[in-house]
C-alpha cells in the first residue's frame, strides 16, 4: 500500500521536475520580494513579551517541574504488546500491583495492545532495579511480547543528567566562543541571550506539555540550539556586511534592513524544515514523538521568532555601531532609554 | 565564482562520486558482502534500537577489590611476621582503607619494618619507572600503618577491568551471540552489547556470577547442627547448598584444587540416570592435587564450592587420577549448561552489577525502521515538491544536490561504519531540511542582486560569493552542537548527533561544490539574459 504511494509520489516528482525544468510553472512567493516591516520598534513589544514569557517558563519550571524520564530519574519502563487481541491493562495492573514495587504506572498507547509500564525506582541501589524488573517479567509471563525493557539504577540516572545539562553549558559556551571569533563580542553576547532565550521557553513548553524529559530532550534541545543559530547567524552576517557598506545608515534602520532582506530566506528554510519535523511527527512513530513535538516547538515557533525579534534588536542596547563616526546620535538615545 | 578548471570538476565529481558509492555494499545481503574483498566491506551497522538486542552496562565493584586488597595485604603481614618470628598484638587489623599492626616488643619494631617494607612492590612490575610502590608503609608508637595509595589502587581497578572483560567476553561468546561488543567504559564499567538477544536474563544471570570455584572436603568431624550452634572448628566454614532448599555444609577453609586449574567443562549427561551432569577436566598440576587429595581422603565427602554455595558434595569412591571427573547435582539441561560455561571461561576477579540495561524486541526494532523510512520518503518528498514549485528550474538543481548529499551521507556513514539509529534517521530528515538551507541562502542571495539591478551572471556570481560565507559560519554553529552531543550522548543519541554531523559536512561541500557546478554548467550552455529564479 505505502509502496503504490511512494511510486505515485516519485512519478509526480519526475513530472514536476520536467515542468519545473522547462520553466512552465509559476513561481511560488511565500513572502513577497520587497518587504520593509519595521521589526526593530517591535522590539518594545516583543522584548517585554519574551521577558514575561521567560518568567511564565521559569516559574512553570520550578512549580510544575519537568517530568523526568526514566533516562534521569532510574527505574524500570517496559513496552510490552499482547500477543493477540487487546492488552488487559486492568488485569495487569491487578498483577503488578500485587508485587508490591511502589508506584506502578500503566498506560496504553498507539492502539489497544500496547501496554507502557513504568516502575519507579526502587530503594536499595542497582541490584534492587534488577529485581523488580525480574519480578515483573516472572509476574506477566509470556502472553506479551516485550518490545523495549528500560532499567536504569539510581546513579547512572544521576550521572546522565549531570551530563547533559553539561553538555548544554559546553556547547553554549563553545559557539559563543566561535561567535566570539568570527564577529564582535557585542554579536556573541547578543546571540547568547537569544539563545538562553530560546533554551528557556522550550523547557517551559516541556514543562507545560510534561513530555518526557530525556536524553533525546537534550539531544533536541541542542538541535534547537544549533538551528536558531544558525538563524541568528545568517541575520547577524547580514548585519555586519550592512555596518561596512552604509556607515551612515541609523541602526534601527540598518536591522530593519538586515532583516527584510533575509526575512524570505528565514521564512522559506523555516517552512521546508517544518515540512521535514511534520513528516517525522506524523510518521516517525512514537518513540520520537516527545523529540520532533520539542524541535517543532523551539526550532519553527521559537528560534525563527527570536533571531528575527530577539537576537537583531538586542544588538541595539549592545551597542553595536555606535563607533560609526555618522550613526552616533542615533544609537546613543536608544542606549539611555534602557538605562 | 561560476569558472572552474576542468581538473578541479572532475575531482569534485570524483570525490562525491566516490563517496556516494561507498554506500553501495548496504544494498546487497551481508552474506554475500562478505565475500568480498576487506577495503569493500564498509557498511552501516544497524543500531540495538533498529536491529533489536540487548545493552548492558555492567560496574565492577570497587569497593571489593579494595577490600580484598586489604586482606590480601593483611594475610601476607600475618606471615611476614610470624616467618621472621616478630610478635604481635591484637591480630592484624583492616580499617580505614590500612592494614595496621601493633608490634609487642619495641626492639622489634626496626626489624619488622624492614620485613614488611620488602612486601612492598614497584608499580607498574620491572618496567615501573615513576618510583611509586603499591604499598606505603608508616610507623607510629609501634603501630605498623600499611596503606594502598591511590595510583596502586586505581593500577589495580584497571587490571581488574581488563581480566574482566576478557571473562565477560568469553561467558558472552558462550551463548553463541552474533557480533556482541564489549568495551571498557570510564574506570570501572563495562559496556556489553548484545545484537538480538530478546531476553537479557539468563546473560545477566551468567554475568552476574562471579564464579570462582573450589574443590574443598567437608568437614566430617561436627555435623552442621553442632555447627550452627556455634561448635564451628576455626579452620572450617559453614556454607549453604546451591540449589533449593538451603541445606548447610560444614566446609574445610582449605581450598583442594580451584577453578583456575580447570582446562574444560561440558555439559552432558550421566550415562546411568541420564541427568544433566557436567564434566571437568584438570591441568596437569591440577590433576595432580586432585590424585592425591583423593588418594588420602577416601570414603570422604568434598565438596564443590561456587561463589560460597554448595553445589554438591559427593563421597570419594575411589582415587581419581585421571584429573576427570563430573559434577551431578539436580541440574537442569540449562543451568547444567551454564555452569559448564562459567567453568571454561574462569572466575571473573570482582563482581559485576548491571546499572543499566536497555533491551529491544525485533518487533518493535522493525517498527522503528519501517517508520523512520516512511518518515524519511515523506519528509523528502514534501521538500522536494516545495522546492520545486518555489525556485522551478533552480528547485530541480538544488533536488539535484540534496540527493547527492543524502547519497553521501549515507556514504559517509557507511566509510565510518557508522550506527545507523533512530534518532540518526530523524536526523538525516532534518539534514534534507536543512541542506535546502543553503540553495535557499544562494537563490535569495541571487534574487537580492537581480533585484539590485545586476546582470543574470553578475547575480549568480555575487549570490555565490555573498552567500557561502554565511553558509559556512551558520553551519559551524550547528557543528559544534553536534560534536558536544556525539561527546555527551550515548547509544542512540550519539547516532543521531553523527548523522546531524555528518549532514553538515556533505551539506557545506555540496554547497561550495556541487550546487556550484550544477549553475556553472547550466550559465555555460544557456548563456542565460534573465534567471528564471
Amino acid at each position: 500500500m505505502t509502496h503504490t504511494v511512494l511510486i505515485g509520489l516519485g512519478v509526480l516528482i519526475a513530472i514536476l521536475t520536467v515542468v519545473a525544468a522547462l520553466g512552465l510553472l509559476p513561481s511560488l512567493r511565500i513572502v513577497p520580494d520587497d518587504t520593509h516591516f519595521d521589526f526593530t520598534r517591535f522590539r518594545r513589544i516583543s522584548f517585554p513579551i519574551s521577558a514575561a514569557l521567560s518568567i511564565v517558563a521559569i516559574t512553570l519550571f520550578f512549580t510544575h517541574g519537568l517530568n523526568l524520564g526514566i533516562d534521569f530519574k532510574g527505574g524500570t519502563l517496559l513496552e510490552v504488546r499482547a500477543k493477540s487481541g487487546a492488552a488487559d491493562i486492568a488485569a495487569m495492573r491487578t498483577t503488578l500491583e500485587g508485587l508490591r514495587l511502589g508506584e506502578i504506572q500503566l498506560q496504553q498507547f498507539g492502539g489497544p495492545e500496547n501496554v507502557l509500564i513504568r516502575v519507579a525506582e526502587q530503594p536499595g541501589g542497582d541490584k534492587a532495579q534488577q529485581d523488580a524488573v525480574q519480578k515483573v517479567r516472572t509476574a506477566l509471563g509470556d502472553s506479551i511480547e516485550y518490545r523495549r525493557v528500560e532499567v536504569l539504577g539510581p546513579r547512572v540516572a544521576g550521572e546522565l543528567l549531570a551530563y547533559g545539562m553539561l553538555g548544554l553549558m559546553l556547547a553554549i559556551v563553545s559557539i559563543l566562543i566561535y561567535l566570539w571569533f568570527r564577529f564582535e563580542w557585542q554579536f556573541a553576547l547578543g546571540a547568547m541571550i537569544a539563545n538562553v532565550h530560546d533554551i528557556v521557553l522550550t523547557i517551559g513548553f516541556m514543562s507545560i506539555s510534561q513530555v518526557d524529559f530525556d536524553l533525546t530532550s537534550i539531544a533536541a534541545l541542542l538541535t534547537i540550539l544549533g538551528y536558531s543559530l544558525n538563524d541568528t547567524v545568517v541575520i547577524y552576517d547580514r548585519i555586519r556586511e550592512m555596518l561596512r557598506r552604509y556607515k551612515k545608515m541609523p541602526m534601527p534602520q540598518l536591522l530593519n534592513e538586515s532583516i527584510n532582506s533575509t526575512l524570505s530566506r528565514s521564512i522559506i528554510t523555516h517552512f521546508t524544515v517544518t515540512l521535514a519535523l511534520l513528516a517525522l511527527l506524523l510518521f516517525g512513530g512514537h518513540a520520537i514523538h516527545s523529540f520532533t513535538a520539542v524541535m517543532m516547538f523551539g526550532v519553527v515557533l521559537v528560534g525563527t521568532y527570536t533571531s528575527i525579534f530577539i537576537a537583531a534588536p538586542i544588538l541595539i542596547y549592545l551597542g553595536v555601531g555606535e563607533h560609526r563616526e555618522d550613526a552616533k546620535d542615533e544609537a546613543a538615545p536608544a542606549k539611555k532609554s534602557k538605562a | 565564482m561560476l569558472y572552474f578548471t576542468r581538473w578541479k570538476a572532475l575531482g569534485i565529481i570524483l570525490t562525491a562520486l566516490i563517496v556516494c558509492l561507498c554506500a553501495v555494499p548496504n544494498f546487497f545481503p551481508e552474506a554475500q558482502v562478505k565475500t568480498w574483498p576487506a577495503w569493500a566491506q564498509r557498511r552501516l551497522v544497524l543500531g540495538l534500537d533498529l536491529q533489536g538486542g540487548s545493552y548492558l552496562l555492567l560496574e565492577v565493584d570497587s569497593n571489593y577489590v579494595k577490600k580484598e586488597r586489604l586482606d590480601q595485604v593483611r594475610d601476607d603481614v600475618r606471615r611476614a611476621l610470624r616467618d621472621a618470628k616478630i610478635g604481635f598484638t591484637g591480630g592484624v587489623v583492616v580499617r580505614n582503607d590500612a592494614a595496621e599492626v601493633r608490634i609487642t616488643k619495641e626492639t622489634d619494631v626496626q626489624a619488622a619494618l624492614a620485613k614488611l617494607r620488602e612486601l612492598s612492590q614497584p608499580l607498574g612490575g620491572l618496567m615501573g619507572s615513576s618510583g611509586q610502590r603499591d604499598l606505603e608503609v608508616s610507623e607510629a608508637g609501634g603501630v605498623i600503618r600499611l596503606t594502598v595509595p591511590q595510583a596502586a589502587m586505581l593500577d589495580r581497578m584497571r587490571k581488574t577491568i581488563e581480566q574482566s572483560i576478557q571473562i565477560v567476553e568469553r561467558r558472552v561468546n558462550e551463548l553463541g551471540t552474533v557480533e556482541p561488543v564489549i568495551q571498557r567504559q570510564g574506570n570501572d564499567r563495562i559496556l556489553v552489547q548484545v545484537p538480538g538477544l530478546q531476553d537479557p536474563t539468563r546473560l545477566k544471570k551468567l554475568l552476574g556470577e562471579t564464579a570462582k570455584m573450589e574443590f574443598r572436603m567437608v568437614d566430617t568431624t561436627v555435623s552442621p547442627d553442632q555447627a550452627q550452634a556455634g561448635r564451628l572448628p576455626p579452620d572450617s566454614e559453614l556454607l549453604m547448598s546451591a540449589s533449593p532448599p538451603p541445606t548447610p555444609y560444614v566446609v574445610k577453609k582449605q581450598v583442594l584444587v580451584a577453578g583456575g586449574d580447570l582446562i574444560d567443562a561440558q555439559a552432558t549427561f550421566d550415562q546411568r540416570t541420564s541427568e544433566p551432569v557436567v564434566s571437568f577436566k584438570f591441568n596437569t598440576s591440577g590433576a595432580r592435587k586432585f590424585a592425591q587429595a583423593t588418594q588420602e581422603n577416601v570414603g570422604l565427602p568434598f565438596a564443590i564450592v561456587l561463589d560460597n554455595k554448595v553445589i554438591s558434595a559427593p563421597r570419594i569412591n575411589e582415587p581419581i587420577t585421571g584429573g576427570q571427573g563430573q559434577i551431578s547435582g539436580s541440574f537442569t539441561v540449562q543451568s547444567a549448561n551454564d555452569l559448564a560455561i562459567l567453568m571454561r571461561a574462569g572466575a571473573l576477579p570482582a563482581p559485576l552489577t548491571v546499572v543499566e540495561e536497555r533491551t529491544v524486541g525485533p518487533g518493535l526494532g522493525q517498527d522503528s525502521i519501517e517508520k523512520g523510512e516512511l518518515a524519511a520518503y515523506v519528509g523528502s518528498i514534501l521538500v522536494i515538491v516545495f522546492m520545486l514549485l518555489t525556485y522551478r528550474l533552480f528547485g530541480v538543481f538544488a533536488n539535484i544536490a540534496v540527493a547527492i548529499n543524502v547519497a553521501m551521507i549515507f556514504g559517509l556513514l557507511s566509510l565510518l561504519n557508522a550506527t545507523l539509529t533512530l534518532p540518526g534517521i530523524a536526523g538525516i530528515v532534518l539534514t534534507v531540511g536543512i541542506a535546502v538551507d543553503s540553495n535557499v541562502l544562494i537563490y535569495e542571495r541571487i534574487r537580492e542582486e537581480l533585484r539590485g539591478g545586476r546582470n543574470a551572471i553578475s547575480a549568480i556570481d555575487a549570490g555565490f560569493k555573498r552567500a557561502l560565507a554565511t553558509i559556512l559560519d551558520s553551519n559551524i554553529t550547528t557543528f559544534i552542537a553536534a560534536a558536544v552531543l556525539f561527546y555527551i550522548g550515548t547509544g542512540p543519541v550519539r547516532g543521531f548527533a553523527v548523522t546531524l554531523g555528518i549532514g553538515i559536512i556533505t551539506t557545506v561541500f555540496t554547497a561550495f561544490t556541487m550546487t556550484r557546478l550544477i549553475v556553472a554548467w547550466w550559465v555555460r550552455w544557456k548563456r542565460p539574459q534573465s534567471v528564471p529564479i
